[in-house]
């Protein structure tokens, strides 16, 4: 298939399933209809595109999101795609609207949700709605669902008749900062993502899937699908030839470094081990790999020819990321960026990159110098995230003997009556990605 | 596990003793609280066969049972753990003055409230499960039992829900009582036997914790502490004598001799925990307790003062399962317990404190400037807001704009203003509020001066709002609707024992 053909046959499979979704939203069988979502595969296009298609009917909606930001994104998209529409932006108290809300006239700013009774649709986070005692909509528009937590649904759901839930079921789940095992099993288990409430009470629901991922480039659609959506799966909006990297300058010098970028830029993926030791959770060599690669990625200016600028266009630091799995390696990160992180290269955990984008990405692997691998570290959502950020390259930097220390660890979490197996499992996901970089491996020092 | 606390642990390891992680008393002790040991049937679910049980080291009462898996005995057990655990609880509930008026006279609560300590998490269980098995037993009917079985029931798992709320000292498991105050030198799981983990606090003399530990990995000299029993004992010891209690056809004096022989093989294995439980007490007695223990103890004594209530209301058992909203509220409630909770042990105990300045979440340093008395007039009212600058040689991971308070002045509030890194360290500028007196000067000595070495740290333990949830007959379709109501009925106790 050429490109031209094979970015047509995506439009239209995309598409099918926008309007497969508009269509059961139309249809008054169901309560509520699942878009399961893999990375980039337009879920905020399509929930920008159903509001639109409600309000327009008539119906007056609200939209959830998890973070202000998350919000924010929504109301600017929705302004900017339907200026006529009266928008209210329902917050918290010391909320300040960002440059995106702000710069629509037409969306109004509330503390109280009286006062926007004039909007068709009201936006705000979960956390807000849950204060809202009054009101009742027909329709609801849930983002990052499979990112709430099932109580914040339950305090939410009493404002409407119907609801859209949007997610992608790959991220990482909400989690509680307490360990009670006591509502393991029931079907409204609170520390349970609100989707799996939801389907779990009401087991008929239609759920969707999004088929097309126009973020991931084509050799990283398939790496992500097997390991982490094996039963639904996804294909690359784009083909090797539309998604290319260069550099402006050749490799000279850095030897090691170099090759493993010069190895991503080629095949989409490079894995960096570092030699097999175990160390504590800010492992000083793997922290400044990172930085190092970074740095290089940078001094070398990485070009990008992409659908968007087939032309090429140069990625600054700020599109480039370095994901870690805890806070404080993200701290030693930035400790050994330096300057340029200042300068815009994003370091954080997989729990913010959640939503994110970037061209390229390097990875401390949650495994990396481990003794052991906890079901932490083994989350498949967690991993998912780190190496579904980037529209080009992603770059692992890892100690050796990871396949091993898995093997070490088969999962001994116990099983629970009345609990459906989650699929994918972190142990399985972890070894299908590993298997994956073994051929994609540049051996550090 | 903290850094501070690995440190701790390797160090326990290189002294040959625990090492203390804290300074005061993290828990609340009652003058009297009530120790209960019991021990299970292998292979049972959950069917006792012995107990320890009193508020004192010499007022220790042995309950067995001669044949664990026969069901009347079961409840003729809980009917006498019954009579001590409810006669207990009871001398709280009806000492006189015991209730006293609440703030402005709304709320009442009892002057003190029973305490009951386990040996490990494990024997918690066994108090949940068996408060599970009684609760909705009846009095009358088919399968009738004595009526204080369900009363325990009942206190049982108040007792048992009430220990997962962080920060409660209603119900406590003495060997995470005790790994809260001491790092031993061996892992955490480890640390779940209550006599080798006695041993690396408190060896006997000429002993390090090491050796002290590993003698207490002898069943026979140290037996465990339950419910589990040693599987030796099971088999050699135990399973004859019960299988001589039940034998058919024996005389009844022949019989009452393997009971006596039962009683004495499980007092054996007993004693050596009881005797380890009140030294445990008698070492977390010895720590001063934490200045905000005593405000957790008076949200038990809540607890316990409306379940009382609930009680003498004739309000209806746990029920077996959470509904939607009962799970979602209590999941908010414990996230609130578990935040203020964390919050007010680093805030009473600097050594706790100091895990969270390895983390960079708190710092302390030394005043290095002080305005004390700027006034910010940029609002409608002038209103004092003095500024300090720390100096720091803690990773500082805080932002500007985030609000700290100092375990020195806990009732005055800082904002971030800026923080720079230099090289000699990080300085933090702060904005302080509150706790300086209405005049728009300081009142003197609340605000910190130069030269003083302070720590402040993002935790704060101020009330946090109960989250607001739909009630019950209106629990969304999402979450399958209102359920049916529960009413007891006479199913509930044909119900399975175990």
């Amino acid at each position: 298939m050429t490109d031209l053909g094979r970015a047509a046959s995506a439009r239209e499979k995309s598409a099918a399933a926008v309007s497969k979704v508009l269509a059961l939203l139309g249809d008054r069988e169901h309560r509520g209809v699942v878009v399961d979502s893999p990375p980039g595969a337009g879920k905020s296009t399509l929930v920008v595109r159903a509001a639109r298609e409600l309000a327009a009917a008539g119906e007056p909606l609200i939209v959830v999101a998890q973070t202000n930001n998350q919000v924010d994104d929504l109301v600017d998209r929705l302004a900017e795609a339907a200026p006529e529409l009266a928008i209210g932006r329902l917050c918290g108290q010391g909320y300040v609207p960002s440059d995106g809300v702000a710069r629509h006239a037409g969306v109004v700013v509330e503390q109280q949700v009286r006062v926007l009774g004039g909007c068709l649709v009201i936006a705000g986070t979960a956390a807000k709605w849950a204060t809202v005692s009054e009101g009742y909509w027909r329709w609801a528009i849930v983002d990052e669902a499979y990112q709430m937590r099932s109580d914040m649904l339950l305090r939410i759901a009493g404002r409407f008749s119907r609801g859209l839930f949007v997610g992608d079921p790959g991220q990482l789940d909400p989690f509680s900062t307490v360990e009670v095992d006591r509502w393991t099993g029931l079907t409204w288990d609170p520390m349970l993502s609100a989707v799996a409430v939801l389907l779990r009470n009401n087991p008929g629901l239609p759920v969707c899937q999004l088929p097309v991922s126009w973020r991931l480039p084509s050799s990283a659609a398939p790496v992500v699908a097997e390991a982490f959506y094996p039963f639904t799966g996804f294909t690359a909006g784009s083909d090797a030839g539309q998604r290319r990297v260069e550099f402006s300058t050749r490799a000279f010098g850095a030897g090691l470094l170099d090759e493993a970028i010069d190895l991503a830029a080629a095949s989409g993926w490079a894995l960096y081990e570092l030699p097999a030791r175990h160390t504590i959770r800010t492992d000083g060599e793997a922290t400044a790999a990172c930085a190092a690669l970074a740095e290089r990625v940078l001094q070398r200016g990485l070009i990008c020819y992409s659908e968007r600028a087939p032309g090429g266009e140069l990625a600054g630091p700020g599109r480039i990321a370095i994901g870690t799995a805890h806070r404080d390696q993200a701290q030693a990160i930035r400790a050994q960026l330096g300057p340029l992180s200042a300068a815009g290269v994003t370091v954080d955990t997989a729990n913010r990159l959640q939503g994110r984008e970037f061209d390229l990405t390097i990875v401390l692997h949650p495994l990396s110098g481990r003794r052991d691998a906890t079901a932490f570290h083994l989350e498949a959502g967690r991993l998912c995230v780190l190496t579904s950020r980037h529209r080009h390259a992603c770059i692992v930097v890892a100690r050796a003997g990871i396949p091993e220390l898995l093997d070490a660890h088969p999962a001994t979490e116990p099983v629970h009556l009345n609990v459906p197996a989650k699929f994918p499992d972190g142990w399985a996901a972890n070894h299908a990605v590993m298997a994956h970089l073994a051929n994609r491996k540049v051996r550090a020092l | 596990m903290s850094a501070l606390l690995a440190f701790a642990r390797a160090q326990a390891v290189a002294a040959g003793i625990a090492q203390p992680v804290s300074t005061v008393r993290h828990v609340h002790l009652s003058d009297r609280p009530l120790v209960l040991i019991a021990l299970t049937l292998a292979g049972e679910a959950n069917a006792p066969l012995a107990a320890m049980v009193g508020d004192g080291p010499e007022s220790g009462r042995l309950l067995i049972v001669s044949q664990p898996r026969n069901r009347d005995q079961r409840f003729a057990f809980a009917a006498e753990l019954a009579g001590i655990v409810v006669g207990h609880i009871d001398r709280y509930r009806e000492s006189a003055g015991a209730v006293r008026p609440g703030r402005a006279g709304r709320r009442e609560r009892y002057a003190d409230a029973p305490q009951i300590i386990v040996p490990n998490p494990a024997s918690i269980g066994f108090v949940r499960l068996l408060g599970r098995s009684t609760r909705f037993r009846r009095p009358v009917g088919e399968y009738a039992v004595d009526p204080a079985v369900p009363v325990l029931g009942r206190w049982l798992t108040f007792f048992a829900e009430r220990a997962e709320v962080p920060g409660s000292s209603l119900l406590l498991a003495a060997t995470q009582a005790l790994a809260l105050h001491w790092a031993s030198g061996q892992s955490m799981v480890e640390d779940l036997n209550l006599a080798a983990l006695m041993g690396w606090i408190d060896p006997p003399a000429g002993l390090t914790g090491a050796e002290a530990a590993t003698i207490a990995e002898d069943p026979l000299a140290w037996p465990p502490a339950g419910p589990a029993t040693d599987p030796t004992f099971d088999n050699e010891v135990l399973a004859p004598l019960i299988r001589a209690c039940s034998r058919h056809g024996m005389s009844s004096l022949r019989q009452e001799l393997a009971v006596f022989d039962l009683h004495k093989a499980l007092a054996g294995q007993l004693a050596p925990t009881w005797k380890l439980m009140w030294r445990a007490v008698e070492l977390l007695r010895a720590l001063p307790p934490g200045q905000r223990v005593a405000a957790r103890w008076e949200s038990d004594r809540d607890a316990f003062t409306s379940y009382c209530e609930h009680l003498r209301d004739g309000g209806p058992p746990q029920p077996r399962r959470d509904s939607a909203v009962a799970a979602a509220r209590r999941l908010n409630s414990l996230e609130r317990s578990q935040a203020s909770y964390a919050a007010q042990r680093a805030l009473d105990d600097p050594l706790v404190l100091a895990q969270y300045r390895l983390t960079g979440e708190a710092f302390g340093g030394l005043v290095t400037t002080a305005e004390p008395d700027r006034v910010d007039a940029s609002g409608k009212r002038r209103k004092l807001r003095p500024l300090i600058t720390v100096l720091t040689d803690d990773p500082v991971r805080i932002e500007p704009g985030s609000d700290l308070v100092s375990p020195n002045r806990p009732g005055q509030s800082a904002k971030v203003r800026s923080v720079s890194g230099g090289s000699v360290g990080t300085s933090v500028v702060l904005e302080l509020s509150g706790g300086m007196g209405r005049a728009l000067t300081a009142a003197p000595g609340s605000v910190p001066e130069t030269g003083e070495r302070l720590c402040y740290t993002t935790l704060t333990d101020s009330y946090q709002a109960r989250g607001p949830f739909p009630d019950r007959e209106a629990t969304p379709w999402t979450h399958g609707g209102p359920p049916p109501a529960y009413t007891p009925t006479h199913a509930d106790v044909t119900e399975d024992w175990s």
